[in-house]
């Protein structure tokens, strides 16, 4: 992919965020779009690790909740700012994958599933039992940002809605353009290298092992990143952002749009995020509907919506 | 003085012998083929030279360094590297990516640097392509750069596997079967390519079926049947080996009762 290719993708997607809320009947939506671009976030994070580097993880909700609970107990506990408060949750999210993750990713395929299944359930576990610390299943108040606060000094009157959707547009913009710069560089190219062939990767020279885990890091401050934000703009968390179901969530985004783009991501997360608020009666049936979904793209459309969407449009066009 | 010495190389599967005491040498500029009948245990051969396997027994030498059981990305920084029999292509990359990901470690850098597109990695990047585009057209698949791997021919993809390895500018390469499925004309092409290399100084160790092509093209013939090493010498030599032609016969014997 081209440096011209890689600015043509990002324009496109901020061209989006602009235009789409002159559309919006209600402030309501900004919330929903707020709330698309949070998972986003964490999707093109998962897209580094599946996509790219081929590794699955059934468990990066995980990260997500070490994100979300940062922001809701270093400010009141360590007396930090809750935007410092986001960073220190990256720094524990990528201590810990790098932590978990050299074990681990020496596992493959299924086993690698379920070891990073484990994990997220472990996160979960404890955010549900350290009661006293995080308030158990009924969740915990969240600080404050206190960025809203400080453009209403300055002059700047915009609603909650509005500026978790600025905030969040450009949050997610500024992670679209890293994962597409890694797509094109030397790290990027080796994660998706050992993806096509580990074998033909050692005897290029690429430390697999080494690879696997930064892909594993790099998504797992992601997921991290997307979990803060998530408790920021809602101001409550409960242990649900590190649950299992989040975390099977995300991987159907992935897979939904095209595990290996970028932009795919966006798009999978994009629907699967809205589908629930245009049809009340999904709530319901949320789990069955993302199986069934999962089930069909596997079957009709194996790399994704917007990847066959595009195939399809080229092998049109020759 | 040889760049690649092998001493004694044994490995066994549960109580079978595939390999047992082989030992030789090649020198830089050096085409050596190791040949022999099916499962005569070249390919495992190679797999313990490259890392691939852990010998039993024995030991590998690389410019008088102890390299045996060495992860095979270390090798790589060595200045060994192979291709497969079977192809291990990365078939969702273009073939021009599949060669560029061959300059890895030319081309790594910070991952910082990666990550935010930053100046030192991008001309890291175009400094590379450059190189693999020089690549490509060595093999001739200049062409065919933009398309995906996976789309491409049996015998283009076996090109391809070659200029990825000589992107990492080797000093030994490991060819395993690289004119296996291609037509007469691909071979010939294979066989002036490797004889090209060799030329330019890169050792080269390789097993082929081909016999005519090795005959053609090697300094040293190794000879193994049923994992040992039966003879070894120049291609006259070994053509001329009582041993040999009872191994090959043997097994073309075989191969007619198996055909009739």
């Amino acid at each position: 992919m081209t440096c011209r290719r890689k600015w043509i993708q990002i324009s496109i997607i901020a061209a989006i965020m602009l235009v789409l809320p002159f559309f919006f009947p209600s402030g309501y939506y900004y919330r929903v779009g707020a709330l698309v671009f949070v998972n986003a976030l964490s999707v093109v994070g998962l897209v580094i690790l599946v996509g790219y580097a081929g590794q699955i993880s059934l468990g990066h909700a995980g990260f997500a909740g070490i994100g979300a609970y940062a922001c809701a107990l270093a400010p009141t506990h360590l007396g930090l700012h809750p935007a410092v408060a986001i960073l220190l949750g990256a720094l524990i999210s990528a201590a810990l994958a790098l932590l978990i993750g050299r074990p681990i990713l020496r596992l493959k395929g299924y086993y690698l599933g379920v070891a990073t299944l484990g994990f997220g359930i472990l996160v979960s576990m404890v955010l549900s039992n350290e009661r006293a610390l995080t308030g158990g299943p009924d969740g915990m108040s969240v600080p404050d940002l206190g960025l809203r606060s400080l453009l209403r000094d300055m002059g700047w009157r915009i609603s909650g809605g509005e500026f978790w959707y600025g905030l969040n547009a450009v949050v997610l913009l500024i992670g679209i353009w890293i994962a597409l710069n890694l797509y094109q560089s030397a790290t990027g190219r080796a994660m998706r290298a050992l993806h096509g062939s580990e074998v033909a990767a050692q005897t290029v020279g690429i430390d697999v092992p080494r690879i696997k885990l930064q892909a594993f890091v790099i998504s797992a401050v992601y997921a991290s990143v997307a979990g803060s934000l998530l408790a920021l703009q809602n101001g409550f968390i409960t242990p649900e952002v590190a649950g299992f179901m989040h975390s099977v969530e995300m991987v159907t985004m992935a897979v939904l749009g095209g595990v290996g783009s970028v932009l795919g991501a966006t798009l999978g997360a994009a629907i699967l995020t809205l589908l629930p608020q245009v049809l009340t009666v999904f709530a319901e049936y949320e789990q069955l509907v993302l199986g069934l979904i999962m089930v069909l793209v596997m079957i009709f459309l194996p790399r994704g919506l917007l990847p066959s969407i595009v195939a399809k449009l080229r092998g049109r066009g020759e | 003085m040889s760049i690649l010495e092998v001493k004694g190389l044994g490995i066994s599967f549960g109580g079978l012998r595939a390999v047992n005491d082989v030992s030789f040498a090649v020198k830089p500029g050096e085409i050596v083929s190791v040949i022999g009948p099916n499962g005569a245990g070249k390919t495992t051969l190679f797999n313990m030279i490259s890392g691939v396997y852990m010998p039993g027994v024995g030991q590998v030498f690389l410019e008088g360094q102890d390299i045996t059981a060495r992860a095979p990305y270390l090798l790589a920084r060595q200045g060994l590297t192979r291709t497969f029999q079977n192809l291990q292509i990365f078939q969702e990359m273009t073939v021009l990516e599949n060669v560029i990901a061959g300059f890895h470690l030319t081309e790594r850098g910070p991952i910082w640097a990666d990550l935010l597109s930053w100046p030192s990695a991008r001309k890291r990047a175009g400094e590379v392509r450059n190189g693999a585009y020089e690549l490509l057209t060595r093999v001739r698949l200049e062409k065919a750069a933009e398309e995906e791997a996976g789309n491409l021919s049996y015998g283009a993809l076996k090109r391809l596997e070659i200029a990825r390895a000589l992107a990492m500018s080797p000093k030994v390469l490991l060819l395993d079967e690289p004119a296996a499925g291609c037509n007469a004309v691909e071979t010939e092409e294979i066989d002036a390519l490797i004889a090209e290399l060799a030329a330019s100084g890169i050792a080269i160790l390789l097993v082929e079926h081909d016999m005519k092509m090795v005959m053609r093209i090697s300094n040293h013939i190794v000879v193994l049947d049923h994992g040992e090493k039966i003879a070894e010498g120049t291609p006259t030599e070994v053509s001329r080996n009582p041993d040999v032609i009872a191994a090959y016969l043997g097994s073309e014997e075989e191969t007619a009762h198996a055909d009739g």
